[in-house]
């Protein structure tokens, strides 16, 4: 089952983004949402590291060492944009000014538990980053996410099984197979399904009932 | 005349003692003090704690100051990147002590200890493995953690300008940590790229002022970072 590729899941993704919105994105595939938001769509895009403006990558010539994302990739700063340290930084998230964070997920439970941060397989050290501080802090929390694992296993669960990043803080999620609303009342809606697809089928990959609206 | 310009490595890292705590400024290589890290090796304090928000890349700087066993403890939010290699050997062979801390709360629990605020309550880590055994409170009808303000002996600060007072601006993003942690420390030591003349820099957009910084000293980081 393919469904969308992750450029596309990225676009889905930033097709719901209303202007005006501050936003963060986590890294991997929530750093590529940047890319498809509407150039004549102001949305505010947040760096962890003190970036509040940010644009996209330079080209090649045009790299500031000193300007990296939260990825510490080099990026740009658009007209508008400003620098803060970082306890500004979090206080933006701590404080509940940013209108979405996207996170990436080892899982995601119906109940809006997120799982990102620390497995018990492997004997690297953890690394949480600031996901614990976007969980608790941004107004709200989207994941995208592949909907399975690489060998299969579902990532949409009745109950996580890793440590939890945020309890109850999931509002959305967008995968390869589709768009999942968490409600507090019936766990995962399906908002839409990615094309050719049918509910049975990614239902059938979920680890947890995808309920119809 | 107050003049907190230093010549040279060893005055800007006279008088650090074993067992310090050191405060290292950076975002990744970005606004991390690459030289007074240099220097700090040079100058052979050991049992140290390092509080930085990654856990040092390759083997130079502050990952070479963990090969070499002088870090008996680091304080971090991400440990885990591509190229920290000493670090993952040390924490296997169990040879260093972590503490993890959620960013946003390591960012806050330093300016609080520079605010004189010993401890404060936050969402982050409710509810996970990292509020184990911390005192929790409910404000409003949600649950809170208590976290306590986290004081350095020692800040290692990278600026881009700075003048005898003390007072610095930083580059791009470059600022992260750096200015949290100058406040959090009892001695404050800052590379910059330049120096200023007194009054040079603009007030209104002096980022650190003087009163944080207690040595500052001019570093060349060569023609991709001027």
């Amino acid at each position: 089952m393919q469904g969308f590729d992750r450029k596309a899941m990225a676009a889905r993704l930033a097709q719901d983004i209303p202007e005006g919105w501050y936003v963060n994105l986590g890294i991997g595939i929530p750093t590529m949402v940047g890319d498809f938001v509407p150039l004549d769509r102001e949305v505010i895009l947040h760096s962890e590291n003190g970036i509040l403006g940010m644009g996209p990558a330079p080209a090649k010539e045009n790299i500031d060492p000193w300007l990296v994302n939260a990825g510490k990739q080099p990026v740009t700063l658009r007209p508008g944009g400003s620098y803060c340290h970082h306890a500004d930084s979090f206080a933006m998230i701590r404080g509940g000014h940013i209108d979405l964070c996207v996170l990436g997920a080892f899982e995601v439970a119906q109940n809006g538990d997120i799982a990102n941060w620390a497995t018990s397989e492997n004997d690297t050290a953890p690394a949480v980053g600031g996901a614990m501080d976007l969980g608790a802090g941004a107004k709200r929390l989207w994941v995208i996410m592949e909907h399975t694992t690489k060998d299969g296993r579902p990532k949409l669960v009745e109950k996580c099984g890793y440590p939890l990043t945020t309890p109850g803080a999931v509002k959305r999620v967008y995968t390869n197979l589709g768009v999942f609303d968490v409600s507090a009342e019936k766990g995962f809606v399906v908002v839409d399904l990615a094309p050719g697809l049918t509910l049975a089928e990614v239902q059938a990959a979920s680890g947890a009932v995808l309920h119809t609206q | 005349m107050i003049n907190k310009i230093v010549q040279s490595m060893a005055d800007a890292m006279a008088g650090i003692k074993d067992g310090s705590t050191v405060l290292i400024g950076g975002f990744g290589a970005v606004g991390q003090p690459d030289q007074l890290i240099e220097a700090l090796i040079e100058q052979g304090a050991t049992d140290l704690v390092c509080v930085a928000n990654n856990a040092g890349n390759g083997r130079v700087g502050l990952a070479k100051l963990m090969e070499l066993g002088r870090v008996r403890k680091i304080i971090c939010s991400f440990p885990r990147s591509a190229g920290s290699v000493v670090f993952e050997e040390l924490y296997r062979a169990g040879k260093i002590e972590l503490e993890i801390v959620p960013q946003g709360t390591m960012a806050e629990r330093m300016r609080a200890a520079g605010a004189g605020v010993p401890a404060f309550f936050t969402a982050t880590s409710v509810g996970t493995i990292l509020a184990n055994g911390k005192e929790e409170r409910e404000f409003g009808g949600r649950r809170y953690v208590m976290e306590h303000a986290l004081h350095g002996d020692v800040a290692l600060v990278e600026g881009w300008e700075g003048d005898r007072w003390g007072n610095l601006t930083y580059r791009a993003s470059g600022r992260n940590f750096n200015p949290v942690i100058a406040m959090a420390a009892t001695m404050t030591i800052a590379q910059v790229s330049h120096i200023r003349e007194l009054g040079e820099l603009v007030p209104e957009n002096v980022h650190t002022p003087g009163i944080f910084v207690n040595r500052v000293i001019q570093v060349d980081r060569g023609p991709d970072w001027a």
